[in-house]
Protein backbone atom coordinates (compact mmCIF):
# COMPACT_ATOMS: atom_id res chain seq x y z
CA UNK A 1 0.00 0.00 0.00
CA UNK A 2 1.43 3.36 -0.67
CA UNK A 3 1.88 6.41 1.25
CA UNK A 4 3.01 10.10 1.81
CA UNK A 5 5.63 11.04 3.83
CA UNK A 6 2.71 12.95 5.77
CA UNK A 7 0.86 9.86 6.44
CA UNK A 8 4.41 7.86 7.44
CA UNK A 9 4.90 11.36 9.89
CA UNK A 10 1.62 11.18 11.74
CA UNK A 11 1.34 7.27 11.88
CA UNK A 12 5.09 7.42 13.78
CA UNK A 13 3.96 10.10 15.61
CA UNK A 14 0.54 8.60 16.89
CA UNK A 15 2.38 5.29 18.05
CA UNK A 16 4.60 7.21 20.62
CA UNK A 17 1.29 7.29 22.78
CA UNK A 18 0.45 4.70 24.63
CA UNK A 19 -3.00 3.35 26.03
CA UNK A 20 -2.00 4.88 29.40
CA UNK A 21 -1.12 8.26 28.47
CA UNK A 22 -2.94 12.02 29.38
CA UNK A 23 -1.75 13.87 26.70
CA UNK A 24 -2.27 17.90 26.21
CA UNK A 25 -3.16 17.93 22.63
CA UNK A 26 -1.82 20.96 20.16
CA UNK A 27 -4.20 21.95 16.91
CA UNK A 28 -3.10 20.54 13.25
CA UNK A 29 -0.50 17.35 13.46
CA UNK A 30 -0.75 16.47 16.78
CA UNK A 31 -4.47 16.80 16.84
CA UNK A 32 -4.22 13.98 13.99
CA UNK A 33 -1.33 11.92 15.71
CA UNK A 34 -3.19 11.56 18.94
CA UNK A 35 -6.44 10.94 17.42
CA UNK A 36 -5.09 8.30 14.91
CA UNK A 37 -3.39 6.80 18.44
CA UNK A 38 -6.87 6.62 20.12
CA UNK A 39 -8.54 4.98 16.96
CA UNK A 40 -5.77 2.21 16.73
CA UNK A 41 -3.67 1.01 19.61
CA UNK A 42 -4.48 3.33 22.53
CA UNK A 43 -8.32 3.74 22.69
CA UNK A 44 -8.33 4.59 26.48
CA UNK A 45 -5.19 7.20 25.89
CA UNK A 46 -6.76 10.42 27.18
CA UNK A 47 -6.70 13.95 25.12
CA UNK A 48 -6.58 17.33 26.61
CA UNK A 49 -6.69 20.79 24.76
CA UNK A 50 -5.90 23.78 26.09
CA UNK A 51 -9.44 25.31 25.46
CA UNK A 52 -10.60 22.92 28.81
CA UNK A 53 -11.85 20.06 27.73
CA UNK A 54 -10.79 16.92 29.65
CA UNK A 55 -11.24 12.71 27.78
CA UNK A 56 -12.17 14.53 23.96
CA UNK A 57 -13.48 11.66 21.78
CA UNK A 58 -14.04 13.81 18.83
CA UNK A 59 -15.19 12.17 15.26
CA UNK A 60 -13.64 14.43 13.01
CA UNK A 61 -10.43 16.42 14.06
CA UNK A 62 -10.81 20.03 15.05
CA UNK A 63 -9.95 22.99 13.16
CA UNK A 64 -9.51 25.46 16.25
CA UNK A 65 -8.56 24.16 19.91
CA UNK A 66 -11.84 25.38 21.06
CA UNK A 67 -14.58 23.72 18.07
CA UNK A 68 -18.01 22.35 19.43
CA UNK A 69 -16.57 18.66 18.67
CA UNK A 70 -14.48 18.88 21.59
CA UNK A 71 -16.35 19.94 24.18
CA UNK A 72 -19.51 17.50 22.85
CA UNK A 73 -17.52 14.36 23.20
CA UNK A 74 -15.34 15.60 26.36
CA UNK A 75 -15.87 13.99 30.12
CA UNK A 76 -16.11 17.10 31.03
CA UNK A 77 -15.27 20.76 30.08
CA UNK A 78 -13.47 23.19 32.50
CA UNK A 79 -12.20 26.59 32.34
CA UNK A 80 -9.47 27.85 30.54
CA UNK A 81 -7.80 29.04 34.25
CA UNK A 82 -8.67 25.66 35.63
CA UNK A 83 -6.90 24.06 32.67
CA UNK A 84 -3.57 25.53 33.09
CA UNK A 85 -3.98 25.67 36.77
CA UNK A 86 -5.18 22.33 38.16
CA UNK A 87 -3.97 20.04 35.26
CA UNK A 88 -1.16 21.38 33.67
CA UNK A 89 0.66 23.08 36.22
CA UNK A 90 -0.77 20.47 38.83
CA UNK A 91 1.24 17.83 36.93
CA UNK A 92 -1.33 16.08 35.77
CA UNK A 93 -0.43 15.32 31.63
CA UNK A 94 2.07 12.80 30.99
CA UNK A 95 2.60 13.85 27.44
CA UNK A 96 2.55 17.55 25.40
CA UNK A 97 2.88 17.11 21.98
CA UNK A 98 4.60 20.46 20.17
CA UNK A 99 5.35 21.76 16.89
CA UNK A 100 6.69 25.00 15.85
CA UNK A 101 8.74 27.20 13.12
CA UNK A 102 11.83 26.33 14.15
CA UNK A 103 13.68 23.52 16.68
CA UNK A 104 17.04 23.12 17.76
CA UNK A 105 19.52 20.33 18.08
CA UNK A 106 18.14 20.27 21.72
CA UNK A 107 14.40 20.33 21.23
CA UNK A 108 13.90 24.11 22.35
CA UNK A 109 11.15 25.33 20.06
CA UNK A 110 10.53 28.95 18.55
CA UNK A 111 7.27 29.93 17.63
CA UNK A 112 7.36 33.90 18.16
CA UNK A 113 9.77 35.51 15.28
CA UNK A 114 11.21 35.63 12.57
CA UNK A 115 14.71 37.71 12.94
CA UNK A 116 14.75 40.37 15.25
CA UNK A 117 11.85 40.50 17.90
CA UNK A 118 11.00 44.44 18.04
CA UNK A 119 11.10 44.05 13.84
CA UNK A 120 10.89 40.79 12.79
CA UNK A 121 10.61 39.58 9.17
CA UNK A 122 8.07 37.01 10.25
CA UNK A 123 5.28 37.36 13.07
CA UNK A 124 4.50 34.20 14.14
CA UNK A 125 1.50 33.34 16.68
CA UNK A 126 3.69 33.38 19.87
CA UNK A 127 3.60 31.12 22.67
CA UNK A 128 0.40 29.64 23.37
CA UNK A 129 0.42 26.89 26.10
CA UNK A 130 3.84 26.19 25.07
CA UNK A 131 5.81 27.55 27.46
CA UNK A 132 4.35 26.13 30.33
CA UNK A 133 3.40 22.78 28.63
CA UNK A 134 6.85 22.12 27.82
CA UNK A 135 7.82 22.50 31.57
CA UNK A 136 4.52 21.33 33.14
CA UNK A 137 4.18 18.04 31.21
CA UNK A 138 6.15 14.66 31.83
CA UNK A 139 7.60 14.32 28.05
CA UNK A 140 7.38 16.26 25.30
CA UNK A 141 7.12 15.04 21.85
CA UNK A 142 7.72 17.28 18.71
CA UNK A 143 6.36 17.10 15.07
CA UNK A 144 7.80 19.06 12.38
CA UNK A 145 8.10 18.98 8.93
CA UNK A 146 11.87 18.69 7.88
CA UNK A 147 13.77 21.44 6.44
CA UNK A 148 16.93 23.81 6.62
CA UNK A 149 14.68 26.66 8.00
CA UNK A 150 12.82 24.63 10.63
CA UNK A 151 15.80 22.31 11.75
CA UNK A 152 18.00 25.57 12.74
CA UNK A 153 21.68 25.81 14.24
CA UNK A 154 20.17 28.66 16.01
CA UNK A 155 16.71 29.40 17.09
CA UNK A 156 15.75 33.32 16.27
CA UNK A 157 13.77 33.14 19.34
CA UNK A 158 13.58 30.40 21.94
CA UNK A 159 9.67 30.64 22.71
CA UNK A 160 9.52 27.40 24.54
CA UNK A 161 12.75 25.26 26.53
CA UNK A 162 13.47 21.60 25.33
CA UNK A 163 17.36 21.05 26.92
CA UNK A 164 18.13 24.28 27.00
CA UNK A 165 21.25 25.79 25.20
CA UNK A 166 23.47 22.93 26.24
CA UNK A 167 21.60 20.17 26.71
CA UNK A 168 21.56 20.47 30.43
CA UNK A 169 19.56 23.78 31.02
CA UNK A 170 16.87 21.78 32.69
CA UNK A 171 17.99 20.55 35.63
CA UNK A 172 19.92 23.68 36.72
CA UNK A 173 16.80 25.60 36.56
CA UNK A 174 15.15 23.01 38.72
CA UNK A 175 12.86 21.28 36.34
CA UNK A 176 11.83 17.93 37.12
CA UNK A 177 9.65 16.90 34.02
CA UNK A 178 11.81 15.28 31.23
CA UNK A 179 11.21 17.47 28.30
CA UNK A 180 11.59 16.68 24.80
CA UNK A 181 11.75 12.87 24.62
CA UNK A 182 10.90 12.37 20.34
CA UNK A 183 10.95 14.87 17.53
CA UNK A 184 9.26 12.85 14.52
CA UNK A 185 9.27 14.57 10.93
CA UNK A 186 8.38 13.29 7.83
CA UNK A 187 11.60 11.49 6.80
CA UNK A 188 12.90 10.41 10.14
CA UNK A 189 12.65 9.66 13.55
CA UNK A 190 14.70 11.61 16.76
CA UNK A 191 15.60 10.94 20.38
CA UNK A 192 17.92 12.73 22.61
CA UNK A 193 21.62 10.74 23.32
CA UNK A 194 21.00 10.05 27.45
CA UNK A 195 23.81 11.97 27.92
CA UNK A 196 24.29 15.40 26.14
CA UNK A 197 20.71 15.29 25.38
CA UNK A 198 21.34 16.20 21.80
CA UNK A 199 19.01 14.86 19.22
CA UNK A 200 19.90 12.46 16.91
CA UNK A 201 18.14 10.21 14.12
CA UNK A 202 16.65 7.25 15.52
CA UNK A 203 14.91 5.82 12.75
CA UNK A 204 14.83 6.83 9.18
CA UNK A 205 11.29 6.26 7.02
CA UNK A 206 11.40 3.94 4.42
CA UNK A 207 13.11 5.43 1.04
CA UNK A 208 14.31 8.05 2.95
CA UNK A 209 18.60 8.40 3.00
CA UNK A 210 21.16 10.01 5.44
CA UNK A 211 22.18 12.36 3.08
CA UNK A 212 18.29 13.96 2.82
CA UNK A 213 18.34 14.10 6.73
CA UNK A 214 21.47 15.75 6.92
CA UNK A 215 21.19 18.28 4.40
CA UNK A 216 17.39 19.16 5.45
CA UNK A 217 19.30 19.52 9.09
CA UNK A 218 21.16 23.19 9.23
CA UNK A 219 22.92 21.63 12.52
CA UNK A 220 25.69 18.98 12.23
CA UNK A 221 23.25 16.11 12.56
CA UNK A 222 24.32 12.88 14.52
CA UNK A 223 23.16 9.25 13.59
CA UNK A 224 22.13 6.86 16.60
CA UNK A 225 24.34 3.84 16.60
CA UNK A 226 21.89 1.40 14.88
CA UNK A 227 19.26 3.55 12.87
CA UNK A 228 16.84 1.41 11.62
CA UNK A 229 14.04 1.59 8.77
CA UNK A 230 10.56 2.84 10.66
CA UNK A 231 8.08 0.31 10.88
CA UNK A 232 5.88 1.39 7.52
CA UNK A 233 2.69 2.09 8.24
CA UNK A 234 0.17 -1.10 8.65
CA UNK A 235 -3.21 -1.22 6.00
CA UNK A 236 -5.26 -0.59 9.33
CA UNK A 237 -3.59 2.61 10.11
CA UNK A 238 -3.75 4.26 7.01
CA UNK A 239 -7.29 3.00 6.26
CA UNK A 240 -7.80 4.70 10.25
CA UNK A 241 -6.10 7.45 9.18
CA UNK A 242 -7.91 8.09 5.35
CA UNK A 243 -10.85 7.91 7.16
CA UNK A 244 -10.47 10.59 9.96
CA UNK A 245 -9.22 12.87 7.25
CA UNK A 246 -11.97 12.42 4.53
CA UNK A 247 -14.96 12.65 7.68
CA UNK A 248 -12.71 15.84 8.72
CA UNK A 249 -13.04 17.28 4.86
CA UNK A 250 -16.85 16.96 4.77
CA UNK A 251 -17.19 18.33 7.99
CA UNK A 252 -15.33 21.52 7.65
CA UNK A 253 -16.09 21.98 3.82
CA UNK A 254 -12.74 22.10 2.82
CA UNK A 255 -9.32 19.36 1.50
CA UNK A 256 -7.98 17.24 3.93
CA UNK A 257 -5.28 18.86 6.12
CA UNK A 258 -2.11 16.84 5.64
CA UNK B 1 -29.39 44.95 37.63
CA UNK B 2 -28.03 45.87 33.25
CA UNK B 3 -29.15 47.93 31.30
CA UNK B 4 -30.87 46.34 28.37
CA UNK B 5 -29.52 48.44 25.31
CA UNK B 6 -29.17 48.41 21.94
CA UNK B 7 -25.62 46.77 20.25
CA UNK B 8 -24.76 50.95 19.56
CA UNK B 9 -25.61 52.11 23.11
CA UNK B 10 -24.09 49.10 24.81
CA UNK B 11 -20.51 49.85 23.41
CA UNK B 12 -21.03 53.96 23.26
CA UNK B 13 -21.89 53.91 26.87
CA UNK B 14 -19.40 51.54 27.90
CA UNK B 15 -16.30 51.73 25.70
CA UNK B 16 -13.72 55.00 25.19
CA UNK B 17 -10.61 56.11 23.15
CA UNK B 18 -7.91 55.14 24.72
CA UNK B 19 -9.22 52.22 26.87
CA UNK B 20 -8.12 48.77 27.75
CA UNK B 21 -10.55 46.38 26.39
CA UNK B 22 -11.23 42.28 26.54
CA UNK B 23 -13.28 40.79 24.32
CA UNK B 24 -13.09 37.28 25.54
CA UNK B 25 -13.70 34.06 23.95
CA UNK B 26 -11.45 31.11 23.89
CA UNK B 27 -12.58 29.80 19.75
CA UNK B 28 -16.22 29.79 21.12
CA UNK B 29 -18.52 33.25 21.79
CA UNK B 30 -16.07 35.44 20.44
CA UNK B 31 -17.75 38.50 20.66
CA UNK B 32 -18.00 39.43 16.94
CA UNK B 33 -20.31 41.61 16.29
CA UNK B 34 -19.48 43.49 19.49
CA UNK B 35 -15.84 44.16 18.03
CA UNK B 36 -17.59 45.31 14.60
CA UNK B 37 -19.75 48.00 16.58
CA UNK B 38 -16.32 49.26 18.22
CA UNK B 39 -15.11 49.25 14.64
CA UNK B 40 -18.20 51.09 13.31
CA UNK B 41 -17.92 53.49 15.87
CA UNK B 42 -14.59 54.55 15.47
CA UNK B 43 -13.11 54.21 18.59
CA UNK B 44 -9.66 53.71 18.43
CA UNK B 45 -6.09 54.03 20.61
CA UNK B 46 -7.54 50.86 22.40
CA UNK B 47 -5.35 48.66 24.53
CA UNK B 48 -7.16 45.29 23.01
CA UNK B 49 -6.30 42.38 25.66
CA UNK B 50 -7.04 39.15 24.55
CA UNK B 51 -5.68 35.31 25.00
CA UNK B 52 -6.33 34.70 21.22
CA UNK B 53 -6.77 37.39 19.25
CA UNK B 54 -8.12 35.74 16.36
CA UNK B 55 -10.15 36.88 13.13
CA UNK B 56 -11.93 40.14 15.47
CA UNK B 57 -9.00 41.00 16.76
CA UNK B 58 -7.34 41.00 12.90
CA UNK B 59 -10.05 42.59 11.80
CA UNK B 60 -9.76 45.48 15.07
CA UNK B 61 -5.91 46.28 14.36
CA UNK B 62 -6.66 46.38 10.08
CA UNK B 63 -9.19 48.96 10.84
CA UNK B 64 -6.65 50.81 13.33
CA UNK B 65 -8.42 50.54 16.35
CA UNK B 66 -5.94 49.49 18.53
CA UNK B 67 -2.45 51.13 20.11
CA UNK B 68 -1.46 48.02 21.91
CA UNK B 69 -2.43 44.51 22.51
CA UNK B 70 -1.67 42.68 24.94
CA UNK B 71 -1.70 38.37 23.84
CA UNK B 72 -0.46 34.93 24.30
CA UNK B 73 -1.87 33.50 21.12
CA UNK B 74 -2.12 35.35 17.60
CA UNK B 75 -2.98 33.10 15.07
CA UNK B 76 -5.98 31.90 12.92
CA UNK B 77 -6.39 29.00 14.55
CA UNK B 78 -5.47 25.55 12.46
CA UNK B 79 -5.46 27.57 9.10
CA UNK B 80 -2.38 30.08 9.40
CA UNK B 81 -1.03 33.59 10.16
CA UNK B 82 -3.00 36.54 11.03
CA UNK B 83 -1.98 38.77 8.11
CA UNK B 84 -3.58 42.19 9.70
CA UNK B 85 -1.54 41.61 12.90
CA UNK B 86 1.71 40.85 11.11
CA UNK B 87 1.52 43.69 8.75
CA UNK B 88 0.49 45.99 12.08
CA UNK B 89 3.67 44.50 13.47
CA UNK B 90 5.87 44.13 10.58
CA UNK B 91 5.00 47.03 8.47
CA UNK B 92 3.58 49.39 10.56
CA UNK B 93 0.12 49.24 8.85
CA UNK B 94 -2.28 50.95 9.22
CA UNK B 95 -0.28 51.75 12.79
CA UNK B 96 2.46 50.65 14.54
CA UNK B 97 1.41 48.10 17.29
CA UNK B 98 2.95 48.07 20.69
CA UNK B 99 2.83 44.54 22.41
CA UNK B 100 2.88 42.52 25.65
CA UNK B 101 3.25 39.20 24.85
CA UNK B 102 3.04 36.70 27.35
CA UNK B 103 1.82 32.47 27.22
CA UNK B 104 -1.87 31.45 27.80
CA UNK B 105 -0.85 30.04 31.36
CA UNK B 106 0.56 33.59 32.55
CA UNK B 107 -2.60 35.09 30.81
CA UNK B 108 -4.80 32.73 32.54
CA UNK B 109 -3.34 33.03 35.84
CA UNK B 110 -3.66 37.12 35.57
CA UNK B 111 -7.13 37.14 34.20
CA UNK B 112 -8.01 35.10 38.07
CA UNK B 113 -5.79 37.51 39.57
CA UNK B 114 -7.87 40.31 38.74
CA UNK B 115 -11.22 38.76 39.14
CA UNK B 116 -9.67 37.70 42.86
CA UNK B 117 -8.94 41.53 43.50
CA UNK B 118 -5.36 40.87 43.57
CA UNK B 119 -2.45 42.72 42.21
CA UNK B 120 -0.19 40.44 40.61
CA UNK B 121 -0.31 36.41 39.59
CA UNK B 122 2.69 34.02 40.44
CA UNK B 123 2.78 30.70 38.47
CA UNK B 124 5.45 28.09 37.45
CA UNK B 125 5.67 29.50 33.98
CA UNK B 126 8.49 31.36 31.50
CA UNK B 127 10.91 28.86 32.58
CA UNK B 128 13.84 29.05 29.93
CA UNK B 129 11.88 31.34 27.97
CA UNK B 130 13.11 34.51 25.99
CA UNK B 131 9.66 35.94 26.54
CA UNK B 132 10.71 37.44 30.00
CA UNK B 133 13.46 39.49 28.24
CA UNK B 134 11.19 41.12 25.89
CA UNK B 135 8.30 42.02 28.31
CA UNK B 136 9.13 43.80 31.25
CA UNK B 137 6.18 43.34 32.59
CA UNK B 138 7.24 39.36 33.63
CA UNK B 139 9.25 39.11 36.85
CA UNK B 140 10.39 36.25 38.69
CA UNK B 141 10.22 36.16 42.61
CA UNK B 142 10.73 33.82 45.45
CA UNK B 143 8.36 31.94 47.17
CA UNK B 144 8.24 32.86 50.60
CA UNK B 145 7.90 29.58 51.93
CA UNK B 146 10.25 27.48 49.68
CA UNK B 147 12.03 29.63 48.23
CA UNK B 148 11.28 27.99 44.95
CA UNK B 149 11.48 31.03 42.08
CA UNK B 150 7.99 31.38 40.67
CA UNK B 151 7.06 33.62 37.53
CA UNK B 152 5.04 36.80 38.29
CA UNK B 153 2.50 39.28 36.24
CA UNK B 154 0.23 41.87 37.02
CA UNK B 155 -3.36 41.35 37.45
CA UNK B 156 -5.49 42.09 34.28
CA UNK B 157 -7.99 44.47 35.29
CA UNK B 158 -9.66 45.73 31.35
CA UNK B 159 -11.54 48.78 31.54
CA UNK B 160 -14.54 46.99 30.32
CA UNK B 161 -14.63 43.33 29.50
CA UNK B 162 -17.31 42.52 26.44
CA UNK B 163 -17.95 38.41 25.66
CA UNK B 164 -21.09 37.25 24.12
CA UNK B 165 -22.86 34.26 25.97
CA UNK B 166 -26.21 32.26 25.31
CA UNK B 167 -28.91 33.77 27.39
CA UNK B 168 -29.63 36.21 30.00
CA UNK B 169 -33.02 36.23 31.97
CA UNK B 170 -35.24 38.90 32.23
CA UNK B 171 -33.11 40.24 35.35
CA UNK B 172 -29.89 40.09 33.82
CA UNK B 173 -28.55 37.27 34.63
CA UNK B 174 -26.41 35.77 31.95
CA UNK B 175 -25.72 32.21 31.47
CA UNK B 176 -22.67 30.71 29.36
CA UNK B 177 -22.06 27.29 28.85
CA UNK B 178 -19.83 24.68 26.58
CA UNK B 179 -16.15 25.72 26.28
CA UNK B 180 -16.38 28.95 28.63
CA UNK B 181 -12.98 30.04 27.91
CA UNK B 182 -11.83 33.05 30.99
CA UNK B 183 -14.78 35.01 30.10
CA UNK B 184 -16.08 34.44 33.70
CA UNK B 185 -12.46 36.03 35.08
CA UNK B 186 -12.36 39.00 32.26
CA UNK B 187 -15.64 39.92 33.16
CA UNK B 188 -15.27 39.99 37.23
CA UNK B 189 -11.74 42.03 36.55
CA UNK B 190 -13.36 44.19 34.63
CA UNK B 191 -14.32 47.38 35.93
CA UNK B 192 -17.63 47.48 32.98
CA UNK B 193 -18.56 44.61 31.61
CA UNK B 194 -20.71 44.43 28.57
CA UNK B 195 -22.25 40.95 27.79
CA UNK B 196 -24.44 39.91 24.39
CA UNK B 197 -26.89 37.26 24.50
CA UNK B 198 -28.50 34.96 21.46
CA UNK B 199 -31.49 35.44 23.19
CA UNK B 200 -33.39 36.52 26.85
CA UNK B 201 -35.40 33.79 28.67
CA UNK B 202 -37.53 34.12 31.78
CA UNK B 203 -35.58 31.91 33.62
CA UNK B 204 -32.20 30.20 33.59
CA UNK B 205 -33.01 27.61 36.47
CA UNK B 206 -33.27 24.37 33.96
CA UNK B 207 -29.86 24.98 32.73
CA UNK B 208 -28.28 22.72 35.77
CA UNK B 209 -26.93 23.81 39.19
CA UNK B 210 -23.08 24.18 38.29
CA UNK B 211 -23.92 25.98 35.02
CA UNK B 212 -21.71 29.16 34.52
CA UNK B 213 -23.64 32.11 35.29
CA UNK B 214 -22.87 35.98 35.67
CA UNK B 215 -25.13 37.19 38.47
CA UNK B 216 -26.86 40.30 37.14
CA UNK B 217 -25.19 42.55 39.64
CA UNK B 218 -21.59 41.56 37.66
CA UNK B 219 -22.83 43.24 34.01
CA UNK B 220 -23.50 46.53 33.31
CA UNK B 221 -24.89 46.38 29.68
CA UNK B 222 -26.74 43.65 28.15
CA UNK B 223 -27.81 43.64 24.17
CA UNK B 224 -29.40 40.97 22.35
CA UNK B 225 -27.75 40.28 19.12
CA UNK B 226 -28.85 36.92 17.54
CA UNK B 227 -25.64 35.52 16.03
CA UNK B 228 -23.51 37.83 18.02
CA UNK B 229 -20.58 35.14 17.78
CA UNK B 230 -20.41 34.50 14.08
CA UNK B 231 -18.74 33.40 12.30
CA UNK B 232 -17.30 32.23 15.85
CA UNK B 233 -20.53 29.78 16.67
CA UNK B 234 -22.80 29.64 20.18
CA UNK B 235 -22.87 26.50 21.59
CA UNK B 236 -26.40 24.96 21.09
CA UNK B 237 -27.26 27.88 18.48
CA UNK B 238 -25.34 27.27 15.77
CA UNK B 239 -21.80 26.03 14.52
CA UNK B 240 -18.39 27.39 14.31
CA UNK B 241 -18.20 28.57 10.22
CA UNK B 242 -14.81 26.90 9.51
CA UNK B 243 -15.49 28.10 5.72
CA UNK B 244 -14.68 31.43 6.46
CA UNK B 245 -12.26 30.71 8.97
CA UNK B 246 -10.66 29.42 5.73
CA UNK B 247 -11.68 32.11 3.72
CA UNK B 248 -10.58 35.01 6.08
CA UNK B 249 -6.39 33.93 5.10
CA UNK B 250 -7.43 34.98 1.79
CA UNK B 251 -9.01 38.31 2.52
CA UNK B 252 -6.70 39.50 5.28
CA UNK B 253 -3.36 39.10 3.42
CA UNK B 254 -4.23 41.75 0.58
CA UNK B 255 -4.77 45.73 2.28
CA UNK B 256 -6.96 46.28 -0.16
CA UNK B 257 -9.12 43.13 -0.45
CA UNK B 258 -9.42 43.30 3.46
CA UNK B 259 -10.55 46.93 3.44
CA UNK B 260 -13.35 46.53 1.05
CA UNK B 261 -14.45 43.32 2.85
CA UNK B 262 -14.51 46.11 5.92
CA UNK B 263 -16.82 47.90 4.12
CA UNK B 264 -19.48 45.57 2.42
CA UNK B 265 -19.09 43.25 6.08
CA UNK B 266 -18.87 46.10 9.00
CA UNK B 267 -19.49 49.59 7.49
CA UNK B 268 -22.49 48.56 5.23
CA UNK B 269 -24.37 46.71 7.93
CA UNK B 270 -24.88 48.11 11.03
CA UNK B 271 -25.87 46.71 14.12
CA UNK B 272 -25.64 43.53 12.67
CA UNK B 273 -23.70 40.08 12.77
CA UNK B 274 -21.37 40.21 9.26
CA UNK B 275 -22.23 37.74 6.85
CA UNK B 276 -19.94 34.95 5.53
CA UNK B 277 -17.97 36.09 2.84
Amino acid sequence: MTYTPSEMMTIAAARALSNDDVCFVGIGLPSAACNLARLTHAPDLKLVYESGTLESRPRVLPLSIGDGELCETALTTVSVPEMFQYWLQGGRMTVGFLGGAQVDRFGNLNTTVIGKYSRPVVRLPGSGGASEIATGCRRIFIAMRHGRRAFVDKLDFQTTIGHGATGRERRALGLSTEGPALIVTDLCTMRPDPETREFEVATLHAGATRAQVSENTAWPLRFAGSVEVTPTPTSHELAMLRDLNERTARAHGAAPAE
Amino acid sequence: MPDFLSLRDAIAGSVRAGDAVALEGFTHLIPFAAGHEIIRQGITDLTLIRMTPDLLYDQMIGCGCARRLVFSWGGNPGVGSLHRFRDAVERDWPRALELEEHSHSAMAHAYAAGASGMPSAFFKGYIGSDLPGVNPRIKAMACPFTGEILAAVPAIRPDVTVIHAQKADRRGNVLLAGIIGVQKEAVLAARRAVVTVEEVVDDLASTGTNATVLPSWTVNAIAVVPGGARPSYAHGYYQRDNVFYTAWDEIARDRVRFSRWVETAIMGSPGVAPPPA
